[in-house]
């Protein structure tokens, strides 16, 4: 019975061990460091509502759109076996084109917020599905493929913009970049919990999950047995660029504003390091999007931890690089393979010892 | 076959490499270049056979999609040199020194009479200036420098950023208030921008007159200056004034108050001051939301048009032009529309 937890926690933490352990530790710090960091507290906002608000608050409504942004990396990364690092840029693009379908009509109405939201898809999707031709039709190496639309996409949401940084007045707008009327949970937070749900109906009602991880591993054989690669990795950037656009959405509604030179800025970095912290493999494959996620929140408890600790802000990507160097090298396989080494080691010396101990 | 591939891929990096190489500077916002900076285009406004008391004018810039900053200055200088004030305005923008040297020699050729240069790199002038000189062309350098001797030009008018941070610091100051908590946002470390508008706070951090409650740099992004504001609040320190190096991340900041119920503005608990001068920040102001905004004076063109019909006389070879500030007080809609940037 004992061993039968013990094999099931085993095998269901997995992955996700150095991702959960890095999150323990770092709320271990920020206990001794400072209890008060934990305090989660309700004030009104000025606009009257009841909100939370805290260190807590304040990690799992920032960490938002890279969240987002992790959940479709996680796909690309296992399908492809590469990262698309052009998804701050296509953000750009995607914000861009949602605050021009807003401002073209005279007010911003529910409905003129569902057309600039589904045009900024339209358009998120079209770029990222022109990285994944380049990717999954012309093989390309998938950092190199979107090096191209990295390097131009700002320019890109520049012309869009017409070189200003346009503003969005309106209720709507800060209900999704803030808080709803009466709901004291960020309309961020509550958009990551939405998106989640929908990969995992996706992956329980289709076989994505699957054909993308046999993609990963080895798609000549995965096209041998049937499956569409190309098709799938296609898919794959398309899906990111989904996630493109509703994390640039996000972002533009948080500030009601877009400037196209800032929004996201190096959050590609950020996303793919979420991925590899959370313990999937950055050559393809195997995935896990929860361990995505939770590599997502490590990320933004470091930054706001050291904020909260003062430092200055040059020197928070330093600290930073140094913790998530660290956490890389632990969830490195060299490592593992080591420490799995010793484990058994420890256990076969161990039953020796016992072995002596009945003789 | 494959090396037509890779001739292809090396063709295709190149070309996404020179579209995002290029930038601007100046106080506006980290608004920077865009892909057009291959081509000059050089435009006439009117046709050179009319009057003759028109005083031909040939403007060499920057384009005015380098900058929010850039645009307002074109428009500037495009309504002081018009037809109506008995101008003929011929100009050449390009991000390219070389392309702008070769716009100054045409202008000089074609024979205009008054030569006014926003230079983008400060070397390499000496030649065109000095042929501008034996052809008996004045010229007048505006917004940047350039590394020539005094005697090739009239005079120059430009931007102090010290002073622009200096008449923020002192607008503060007149507040009166009993004590300065002050929460600084800077813009990205090193930049014009940044220092100029850092060092008059910095002197008050250091007489002990202000208190410097945080002092982080943003590097001109709205969300970061947000999570800096929200890291004090959630800190539970005070603090009475945002000091923030631009508009967005004032912006930024004041989202993060607005979230935790903190008032702001004219009526609020805390005062919040930006810089550029956006239209849209100014109409905050105007709401009473923001407390000041602080400009970089895009607007040389009458400064130059005085000194070219001889109503003022240059003092000296160099001209500071006078920075904006503007108190949400005494903002008027009017000052929006003339001295506000973008839309």
């Amino acid at each position: 019975m004992n061993n039968k937890i013990r094999s099931t926690f085993k095998g269901g933490l997995g992955q996700l061990t150095i991702p959960l352990i890095a999150i323990a530790i770092l709320f271990l710090f920020n206990l001794i460091r400072d209890p008060g960091f934990f305090s989660i507290e309700i004030t009104y906002n000025n606009d009257g509502n009841a909100v939370l608000a805290g260190n807590l608050i304040s990690v799992i409504n920032g960490a938002s759109e890279l969240a987002v942004l992790a959940m479709g990396m996680t796909l690309v990364t296992a399908a492809c076996g590469g990262q698309d690092i052009s998804v701050g840029a296509a953000a750009a693009i995607a914000g861009s084109a949602f605050v021009k379908v807003l401002k073209s009509g005279s007010a911003i109405t529910g409905g003129t917020v569902i057309l600039a939201f589904l045009c900024a898809c339209i358009v998120a999707m079209l770029f990222a599905s022109f990285n994944g031709t380049l990717v999954a039709v012309f093989r390309i190496q998938p950092m190199i493929a979107t090096l191209i639309l990295y390097t131009c996409g700002r320019s890109i949401a520049y012309w869009i913009n017409g070189g200003a940084t346009p503003t969005v007045d309106s209720p709507i707008i800060r209900a999704i970049g803030s808080f709803i009327p009466g709901v004291p949970i960020p309309t961020p937070v509550l958009i990551v919990v939405a998106v989640t749900i929908l990969f995992m109906l996706i992956f329980h009602f289709t076989s994505l999950e699957l054909f993308t991880q046999s993609v990963g591993i080895n798609g000549s054989a995965a096209r041998l047995n049937g499956i569409n690669s190309t098709l799938i990795k296609l898919l794959s950037f398309i899906i990111l660029g989904f996630c493109v656009a509703v994390a640039g959405i996000i972002g533009v509604s948080r500030l009601e504003l877009i400037n196209h030179e800032t929004l996201l800025l190096d959050v590609e970095m950020d996303a793919i390091l979420a991925v590899a912290i959370g313990g999937n493999n950055l050559g393809g494959g195997k995935f896990k999007i929860v361990g995505s996620i939770i590599g997502a929140y490590v990320i933004q408890i470091l930054t706001i931890t050291l904020y909260a600790m003062k430092v200055s802000s040059t020197d928070v990507k330093a600290y930073k690089a140094i913790v998530i160097v660290l956490l890389v090298v632990i969830g490195s396989p060299v490592i593992k393979a080591k420490f799995a080494k010793l484990m058994s080691q420890l256990k076969s010396n161990k039953q020796r010892v016992s072995m002596k101990g009945a003789e | 076959m494959k090396r037509l591939k890779a001739l292809l891929l090396t063709g295709v990096l190149a070309m996404s490499f020179a579209f995002g190489g290029c930038g601007g500077d100046t106080g506006a916002a980290g608004t920077t270049g865009s892909g057009d900076s291959g081509t000059t285009t050089t435009t006439t406004t009117t046709d050179t056979g009319s009057a003759g008391g028109t005083i031909k004018v040939g403007v060499v810039n920057n384009p005015p999609s380098e900058s929010g900053y850039r645009e307002a200055n074109v428009k500037d200088m495009e309504s002081v040199f018009s037809k109506e004030n008995g101008y003929d305005l011929k100009t050449a923008y390009s991000l390219k020194n070389d392309e702008q040297l070769q716009a100054a020699q045409g202008f000089i050729t074609e024979g205009v009479d008054y030569l006014l240069i926003s230079a983008a790199e400060t070397t390499g002038w000496d030649e065109v200036l000095k042929s501008a000189k034996e052809a008996g062309i004045k010229v007048y350098l505006f917004d940047r420098m350039i590394d020539v001797d005094e005697s090739l030009y009239e005079a120059a008018v430009v931007s102090d950023m010290s002073a622009e941070g200096k008449t923020a610091v002192d607008w503060l100051l007149a507040q009166n208030l009993p004590e300065y908590k002050v929460i600084h946002i800077q813009g990205a470390m090193g930049s014009d921008a940044q220092i100029g508008r850092t060092g008059a706070l910095d002197e008050q951090f250091a007489s002990g007159k202000m208190t410097k409650v945080v002092q982080q740099t943003a590097t001109w992004d709205e969300a970061e200056a947000k999570k800096i504001v929200e890291s004090v609040i959630n800190s539970g320190e005070d603090f009475n004034v945002i000091y923030a190096e631009n508009d967005g991340m004032a912006k930024g900041a004041v989202a993060a108050l607005d979230e935790h119920g903190i008032t702001h503005g004219v009526d609020g608990k805390v005062i919040v001051m930006g810089f550029d001068c956006n239209k849209w920040a100014l109409r905050e102001l105007l709401a009473g939301k923001w407390n000041y905004d602080g400009q970089c004076s895009p607007f040389q063109a009458q400064i130059i048009s005085d000194l070219i019909q001889g109503k003022t006389t240059a003092s000296s070879k160099k001209i500071i032009n006078e920075e904006k500030g503007f108190d949400a007080k005494e903002l008027t809609q009017a000052d929006i529309d003339t001295y506000g940037l973008g839309e």
